[in-house]
């Protein structure tokens, strides 16, 4: 029976303004959540678990803030919260990340991942592949769909439409949101959740080779042309072609 | 000079252009690029020759004829010389870029805007802010288009290294996408819906002007959430599809943050909206105040003259 794992983040929630101070973003302020695609990866693992048994353990890298989080995954059903922390670590590249993860992920004999298919903090998608690239395993990221019954089969976009793609041995899987609707947690799962332990993990992780220099606001766009009326399309059209040279 | 790898981005069986702005980036990190070009039939790697590109190597495999992250990586990274590797900010590239940093245990940094020496821009947050990191030493970095000029096409110098990659997935079937309207991940321009279009029927009226200007169709997350027939496919925003195209149009989008998260890197923006203080409007490089109804036929009417 599979032994699945599913990767959760800590990420201010979506809709929280991000305020920059000085020369970083100042999150002192923000709501934090679980990163929204890894709903989509915690409801496809426990879909897994209930069509081929198993267990599924939600793991996150970072300080006891994150246990938060963790707990939220296991009101939504999970079995098992992990941690896995080094009070020496702080602004981790993605090869640290990764290598940390990689190392938990295997002490937990895992044999499936599921995560979702960006951050919402960085948005960058590279844990997913990247793990499994450091286990050796298959990769499919940002599926829609994913059924269980003769082996593991997802729905991940192509060019031309969306593919149907089997998937032999271990494997990490990246969710988009797709055609799974994630169930909330029950009263029972909160109760539950409310005791459980966090299972805090230790690991060793690389150097950072990329560093932070500065975090910034966005750049300001200059103030645009504003017309009124439905007949200024017109003229809106005349300047897309002769001042902004865009059609 | 250090060395730098591109994998070149193919698309639709060719190479595609963004590989001539990743020449443009190899070149603004100062370094001297090779073009990696992965592929089943190698005369696919002539179209990959760039001024400033001294080599190009067709990568050929059989792994190649569908796309399978793991022997990707694997055949790319064979045949690939040691240097900060370079691929556009797909989805696909993404996860090659990934899984190649992982095999060398170098880093990875994705949707890079700007460069500035060793130093890499990219958006966090979905936009709301901008990072800026500083390499020290080898990584695989992702660029996004539209950013970087387009390099001058020369003749490629191509070399062919026969590589395989043990393939660990099967495509079973691929279901064709309905219709043969473009992605909005792939479109260079798109007009997008809200939920003051009133309906998805009038989806029809951004269909038209879509079909004028070779764009894909949008939606914001109001749109997807409220009408079953807009799938969540066509969302542009947080928590949907991250864009950068040459225009976007909003019709009957107010401008909710996470909306504005997946578009505002956008070169231009068209807004209409029939609320003047939408806050769409801050954001629009042209704002047209009307309702969809008063402005989406005067729109349509105009453009197909100019467009024909």
């Amino acid at each position: 029976m599979p032994n699945i794992v599913v990767l959760v983040k800590r990420v201010p929630d979506t809709n929280a303004r991000i305020v920059v101070n000085g020369d970083r973003v100042d999150l002192s302020a923000v709501k934090w959540v679980i990163s929204p695609y890894d709903e989509f990866a915690i409801e496809t693992a426990l879909q897994h678990k209930e069509a081929n048994g198993g267990s599924v353990t939600a793991l996150t890298l970072g300080p006891a803030e994150a246990d938060k989080i963790l707990k939220d995954a296991k009101a939504i059903g999970v079995d098992e919260i992990v941690r896995v922390w080094d009070d020496s670590w702080s602004e981790m590249d993605s090869n640290s990340i990764q290598s940390a993860l990689s190392q938990a992920i295997t002490d937990l004999g895992a044999e499936y991942v599921y995560c979702g298919k960006t951050a919402a903090d960085t948005g960058a998608g590279s844990t997913g592949p990247g793990i499994a690239e450091r286990l050796g395993w298959a990769s499919v990221s940002n599926i829609t769909d994913a059924s269980f019954d003769g082996g593991l089969t997802v729905t991940s976009p192509v060019e031309n439409g969306q593919a149907m793609i089997s998937v032999s041995g271990n494997a990490v899987i990246s969710c988009d949101k797709g055609n799974v609707k994630v169930r909330k947690p029950n009263v029972k799962g909160i109760m539950m959740a409310k005791r459980a332990q966090v299972n805090v993990v230790s690991a060793s992780a690389p150097s950072s080779s990329v560093t932070i220099v500065s975090q910034t606001p966005p750049p300001a766009k200059p103030a645009g042309k504003k017309f009124d009326g439905g007949a200024s399309a017109e003229e809106v059209a005349k300047l897309l072609r002769d001042e902004a040279n865009v059609i | 000079m250090s060395e730098s790898i591109i994998i070149a981005e193919i698309s639709k069986g060719a190479v595609a252009p963004v590989t001539a702005e990743l020449v443009s980036a190899a070149i603004a990190l100062g370094t001297s690029p090779t073009v990696v070009v992965p592929c089943v039939d190698p005369s696919l790697a002539d179209g990959a020759g760039y001024e400033g590109v001294s080599r190009t190597i067709a990568v050929k495999g059989d792994c190649f004829a569908n796309y399978d992250a793991s022997s990707w990586a694997a055949a790319i990274d064979a045949a690939s010389p040691s240097g900060i590797i370079i691929a556009a900010a797909t989805p696909q590239s993404k996860d090659v870029a990934a899984r190649v940093a992982a095999r060398r245990q170098i880093s990875v940094v994705q949707d890079v805007v700007s460069i500035d020496g060793m130093n890499l821009t990219s958006p966090i947050y979905s936009g709301k802010a901008m990072q800026t990191v500083a390499l020290s030493g080898d990584a695989a970095i992702s660029v996004r288009a539209n950013v970087f000029p387009a390099a001058s096409s020369s003749a490629a110098n191509v070399s062919v290294v026969d590589q395989s990659g043990d393939v660990s997935t099967a495509v079973k079937e691929i279901i064709a996408r309905a219709s043969t309207r473009l992605d909005v991940s792939e479109a260079n321009i798109i007009i997008s819906g809200g939920r003051g279009m009133g309906s998805p029927d009038n989806f029809s009226h951004l269909e038209k002007i879509a079909d004028v200007l070779g764009a894909a169709v949008g939606a914001s997350r109001a749109a997807v959430d409220t009408w079953d027939e807009i799938p969540h496919s066509m969302q542009v925003g947080q928590t949907g599809k991250t864009v950068n195209p040459n225009l976007y149009i909003a019709v009957g989008i107010s401008g909710a943050i996470q909306h504005l998260a997946g578009m505002r890197s956008s070169k231009y923006i068209v807004a209409v909206n029939k609320d003047a203080d939408a806050p769409i409007f801050a954001h629009a490089d042209y704002g047209i105040v009307a309702t969809w109804e008063e402005a989406l036929p005067v729109l349509e009417s105009a453009l197909s003259s100019m467009m024909s």
